[in-house]
């Protein structure tokens, strides 16, 4: 473990950036500046601002992919650009910097790549929206915070990214923000997000009390250990819950889906929902030093990953359902991210999940285009035949979540479910066989999903015509779903990403020390998701689908449909006695503090009333009183000179 | 040397003069002339500040200037900035313009409202003088830099008592119809706190007369040796006006009627400015004088700070006042400031003091633009509000910007400080620094619900007509915007002139940052 770490602290030694590198800058400041321009102009803009933030992501990401190639031909591959000095405050020095290396180039081509591809889908979806630029200037704003969360070379750098994603993700979940619900949601999410901002803040006071830096090479080269690394691993981990809806702070993400639906695509399926596993990937350094957190992380992961498939199973809004599903993959990732040399696996898995994920999103929007805004499966069915091209790309991305080889989530999946049975032991049972189970339950319900929209008969309610959406919504849609198909074939082959991350993550998973086969991990993956697939399949397709949700159902049912209570254990536990507490302070501080004051102030005039009259409003006793001060003093002051 | 100070401090004193005297019925004339002399003061601060030198060996006070004053008893006009108080009073310099602005049509707006001329305090004269309120103003931007630029004790003391006067009027006639109770109240707390630290004073200068000839200049004063008992008791006599003041958890309950009944502008001035004072003198007075005592209180003071940060915020959320919840919200951010000030790190405190500048900004442009809406809707209270942001969308947005502000949004001025003070109190009181974190969360959720319930939602019917921000109404607010985000970005300018001066308060205490633990053992 610590031949690891020095191997890792050799390679944190961080290059100054040069050449076309000096200008990553441009990364940030290109959507930053469309953000402000679309944000300060006024609603002339709503005609040619959404081209223009859509243009600046594109520059941004061809921007990232000069920026990328750049970084492949330099031999030592962490680049550090500093920018100028930001805090300077005594001993604490934090720079303004940005940190290229392999993880934040790829999450820079994920973001701008993907991001891109939503901006020209939100230009047909947003279309009609009289409020147009603002949603593509939060669009442009995400996108900038994102870029600076990855990209920032210390801890207190991301966080301002990390709080700035949380911001747009704020504004554009309660972009409908004259329906409760959405501002609502909204606020929920900042909440839960702020929960878990007091982990990354005060993992940020640790680092700092412990050795005296927040910058990545300052607090992974000074050799962190012990109980220290422990406790950053769990505070780290606390923040890392809050943004990516890991338990207990799971249930904002579903509430999240208020937003429009390209929001729920790029935001809260495809990037920022990754982000906490980002600063798992990102701290490497940090939990190699302590196993306990690590196991922390893989067990939150398996806990949600199990919830999150769950409660899927349950819900009949076909956004909540892909919402659920979000939650569940991530936990895959931080299953395995939690597990040693794993790393890469769950950047893997990041990847084609963006993909695959985005593309059921975007395909979602498109259905609920094409069906005024129904969102309720029970009123969908048969919609292959009206929407043809919106299937193939929902059933690209579907093939892919449920890991059927040789689709992109078969690569990555497995690859987990295989890392957690090498984990060995008890731990190593248990975890593997939870992600075994969970990939059966995402197989369920995510036919379930498939069937109730695309098959069956059509249960739509009156008036509903569905078409096909244009093609500046379908074009991203098919490009994502061939993503979706290929990314994770073309990600693995040859060890390509695992190769091309050990610079940020440490030598990855040697081949060679498994507990079980690989083959044999493979096809039990794929009988249980068989089982998943033909359970939904003989559920669904072969009996009719009610049009309203059937009362008559086991208590995991119901259950899982109040969010396995939650939510209700929020309003029980936090909000309710926060109310009383609140009202009970308020009273307190009227009565308690003021009616003491009031009554020493009763007993030294008699009475208040009267002695609020003596003193009322005239600059007379006012005078008066200032001249007696001024006398008190001049008599204290002889007093004392004379007394000498 | 430029006697830049006092120059700063004698040009508002005069407009105001010139102000009072315009013939009745110039009103017009009265406004112009008292935004030219603020912007005026602001310029010359401005060049005050690029002629402070924050080189290594550059004096700790600069500008100084000490003439006899009351030579019998060791009081001189002395004054001098060092870098905390160059950076406050560069914040006078800013807000008093933008208040003016901001207060432009206030005065005839109370008279026009019927609610308001006909309460049981009215005054006499029916018409309150536009002319009286602007002259006002600027008396009390002199009385406030005056208090600040002080560096000898009695000054120090005549300002801090005098700065009352022309606040106690802008609340009692200028304010909400609950003005007389509000200004009474926040005369009497302040009064009670002055005539502390007047036995205080009174207490320093007897004590530096047992070692030489009486004096009040702050240097010689730091360097008095002082016995225990009455460094503890001179130090309470400082602490407790300076608590009530700043106001610290459990001396604020003057703070939210005093805030809720100003005018909008003195509000703004009050809680912004005259509020600082208090969280100035723990730096300036209470720490250096006394340093033992300083050290000796400094839990006590921390845990009292760190109840205000919770106890602020929850009462913040339970009040159904807009202008009430700005006050507690600010009681919230004493808290942190007062945290900070006691901590004895170079990063806290200097967290603090750019913290009181930040808090003067964003609580500035909170109660600035809700005293805008309720300008507008004819209400403090939120559940008269609904939607708003859909036929006010810039005012809804400004009010956004600000409350992002006050919920120290990264990226934004006020998260520079707050993180710092946090960071510098974990250094050396962690679990303080832990329990006011979790402030964090309350303190987003104080922001959010109040902009969910006016601004979010369905728009309320009884507001459909109302207008968004006017031009002049976004001219004063958008420079503390801007600058909260420009100083978010790039704080370095004013941090690095403040260091200095926090360090050397530090030094006055005898405390040094402690060492990053990890490295301590190797």
């Amino acid at each position: 473990m610590t031949m690891l770490v020095e191997k890792l602290a050799e390679k944190v030694e961080y290059v100054p950036a040069t050449g076309t590198l000096s200008a990553l800058w441009l990364l940030l400041a290109l959507p930053a500046a469309g953000a402000a321009i679309l944000l300060l102009s006024g609603r002339r803009s709503n005609s040619w601002g959404p081209y223009l933030a859509t243009a600046l992501c594109g520059a941004s990401f061809l921007w990232g992919l000069v920026s990328f190639f750049a970084l492949k031909g330099e031999s030592q591959r962490s680049v550090d650009l500093h920018l100028f000095s930001w805090i300077p405050v005594g001993g604490f020095n934090v720079d303004a910097g940005l940190l290229f290396d392999p993880l934040s180039a790829t999450f820079v081509l994920l973001i701008t790549g993907v991001g891109f591809l939503i901006h020209v889908y939100s230009l047909g979806y947003m279309e009609h929206d009289p409020r147009k630029k603002t949603f593509f200037a939060y669009l442009n704003l995400f996108v900038a915070a994102m870029l600076l969360l990855v990209l920032g070379n210390s801890f207190l750098a991301l966080y301002v990214g990390w709080e700035g994603v949380g911001l747009a993700s704020y504004l554009l979940i309660a972009f409908w923000y004259h329906k409760p619900e959405a501002a609502t949601a909204a606020k929920k999410a900042f909440i839960a997000n702020r929960v878990g901002d007091v982990g990354l803040s005060l993992a940020i006071m640790v680092m700092f009390a412990a050795v005296g830096t927040t910058s990545f090479a300052g607090v992974f080269s000074s050799g962190i250990s012990g109980g220290t690394a422990t406790a950053l691993g769990v505070l780290l981990l606390l923040g890392a819950c809050g943004k990516s809806g890991q338990f207990p702070l799971q249930t904002w993400l579903p509430d999240a889906m208020e937003g429009p639906t390209p929001v729920s695509a790029l935001i809260h399926a495809a990037t920022m929902v990754t982000a906490g596993v980002y600063l798992i990937a990102r701290a490497t350094p940090i939990y190699s030093m302590s196993p306990d957190a690590q196991t922390v992380v893989t067990i939150i992961g398996a806990v949600t990953l199990l919830i999150g498939c769950f409660i899927g199973c349950a819900y009949d809004d076909i956004k909540k359902v892909l919402a659920y599903s979000t939650v569940s993959q991530i936990g895959y990732m931080f299953l395995a991210v939690g597990i040693p040399g794993a790393g890469a696996i769950a950047i893997l898995h990041l990847l084609t999940h963006g993909f695959f994920k985005a593309t059921m999103f975007l395909s979602a929007g498109s259905v609920m285009h094409g069906m005024g805004d129904q969102v309720d499966m029970r009123r969908f069915g048969n919609l292959r035949k009206y929407m043809p091209i919106t299937f193939g790309c929902f059933l690209a991305g579907y093939l892919a979540i449920i890991g059927l080889p040789p689709f992109s989530g078969f690569f990555s999946k497995d690859k987990i479910i295989e890392a957690a049975f090498d984990l060995g032991g008890t731990r190593g049972w248990v975890l593997g066989t939870v992600a075994l189970l969970g990939a059966g339950i995402t197989a369920f319900y995510m036919t379930r999903l498939m069937v109730m929209t695309f098959f069956g008969e059509e249960r739509w309610t009156d008036g509903q015509h569905p078409h096909e959406s244009p093609w500046t919504m379908l074009g991203p849609m098919v490009l994502l779903a061939i993503g979706s198909v290929a990314a994770g074939g073309l990600l693995v082959m040859g060890g390509a990403l695992q190769h091309w991350l050990e610079p940020s993550l440490g030598p990855q998973h040697e081949v060679g020390t498994h507990t079980i086969d690989p083959i044999v991990v493979t096809i039990l993956t794929l009988v249980v998701v068989a089982g998943g697939v033909l359970g939904a399949w003989l559920a669904y397709a072969r009996r009719a689908v009610p049009t309203t949700p059937p009362v008559a159902v086991t208590p995991f049912t119901v259950a899982a449909r109040k969010n396995l209570y939650f939510d209700a254990l929020n309003e029980s536990v936090l909000m309710r006695p926060g109310q009383y507490l609140t009202r009970a302070l308020v009273f307190f501080d009227n009565r308690g503090i003021d009616g003491a004051v009031h009554a020493l102030a009763a007993g030294i005039g008699g009475s208040s009333g009267r002695l609020r009259r003596l003193q009322t409003g005239f600059v007379r006793s006012y005078a008066l009183s200032m001249f007696g001060g001024a006398l008190l003093v001049v008599v204290a002051l002889l007093a004392v000179r004379l007394g000498q | 040397m430029t006697p830049w100070l006092t120059i700063i401090g004698v040009v508002p004193l005069a407009g105001a003069l010139v102000v009072a005297l315009l013939p009745k019925g110039r009103d017009l004339l009265a406004k112009q002339v008292a935004l030219g002399t603020s912007l005026v003061v602001l310029a010359l601060t401005i060049a005050m500040c690029l002629d402070f030198s924050t080189a290594k060996d550059a004096p700790r006070f600069q500008f100084v200037q000490s003439y006899d004053w009351i030579k019998a008893f060791g009081v001189s006009y002395s004054v001098g900035a060092d870098g905390i108080a160059l950076v406050l009073i560069a914040l006078i310099a800013v807000l008093v313009p933008v208040v003016l602005l901001a207060s432009w049509d206030d005065v005839e707006k109370l008279d026009a409202d019927p609610a308001s001329a006909t309460g049981k305090d009215a005054p006499l004269s029916l018409r309150r003088s536009v002319k009286g309120f602007f002259a006002l103003l600027l008396v009390l931007e002199t009385m406030m830099i005056g208090v600040f630029a002080a560096t000898d004790v009695f000054l120090f003391y005549v300002f801090f008592e005098a700065m009352l006067i022309p606040m106690y009027f802008l609340i009692g006639t200028y304010g909400g119809p609950r003005r007389s109770y509000a200004a009474v109240k926040f005369l009497l707390y302040s009064l009670v706190g002055g005539l502390l630290m007047l036995a205080a004073v009174i207490g320093l200068y007897v004590a530096s007369t047992r070692q030489g000839p009486g004096t009040f200049s702050f240097e010689a004063l730091a360097a008095l040796d002082m016995s225990h008992f009455t460094q503890g008791w001179l130090f309470l006599g400082f602490f407790i006006a300076f608590a009530i003041k700043a106001p610290l958890f459990p001396f604020h309950t003057w703070l939210p009627d005093a805030g809720a009944e100003s005018p909008t502008g003195g509000a703004v001035l009050l809680v912004g400015v005259l509020d600082k004072v208090g969280t100035f003198g723990f730096l300036r007075y209470c720490i250096p004088l006394f340093p033992w005592a300083a050290r000796e209180f400094a839990p006590y003071v921390i845990t009292l700070s760190v109840i205000g940060v919770i106890y602020g915020a929850l009462l913040a959320m339970g009040q159904k006042d807009m202008k009430r919840l700005v006050s507690y919200t600010s009681v919230a951010h004493f808290g942190f400031i007062g945290m900070g000030c006691f901590a004895f790190t170079t990063q806290a405190g200097t967290g603090s003091v750019f913290y009181m500048v930040n808090h003067g900004l964003s609580t500035g442009a909170l109660f600035l633009v809700i005293g805008f809406l309720i300008d507008r809707g004819r209400s403090r209270l939120i559940s008269d509000y609904s939607g708003i942001a859909k036929i006010a969308p810039t005012l809804a947005a400004l009010f956004f910007v600000s409350g992002l502000s006050s919920l120290a949004l990264p990226g934004l001025s006020t998260f520079i400080s707050e993180f710092l003070t946090l960071v510098g109190t974990y250094t050396r009181y962690p679990v303080a620094a832990v329990i006011a974190t979790t402030g964090i969360v309350l303190a987003a959720l104080y922001i959010l619900l109040v902009f969910q319930r006016t601004m979010q939602g369905p728009l309320s019917t009884a507001h459909a007509h109302l207008k968004d921000l006017r031009g002049r109404e976004v001219a004063a607010l958008a420079p503390l915007l801007a600058l909260m985000i420009f100083l978010g970005f790039y704080p370095k300018p004013v941090t690095d002139v403040i260091t200095p001066a926090v360090q050397a308060t530090l030094q006055d205490a005898g405390t040094t940052d402690p060492t990053p633990t990890q490295l301590q053992s190797k």
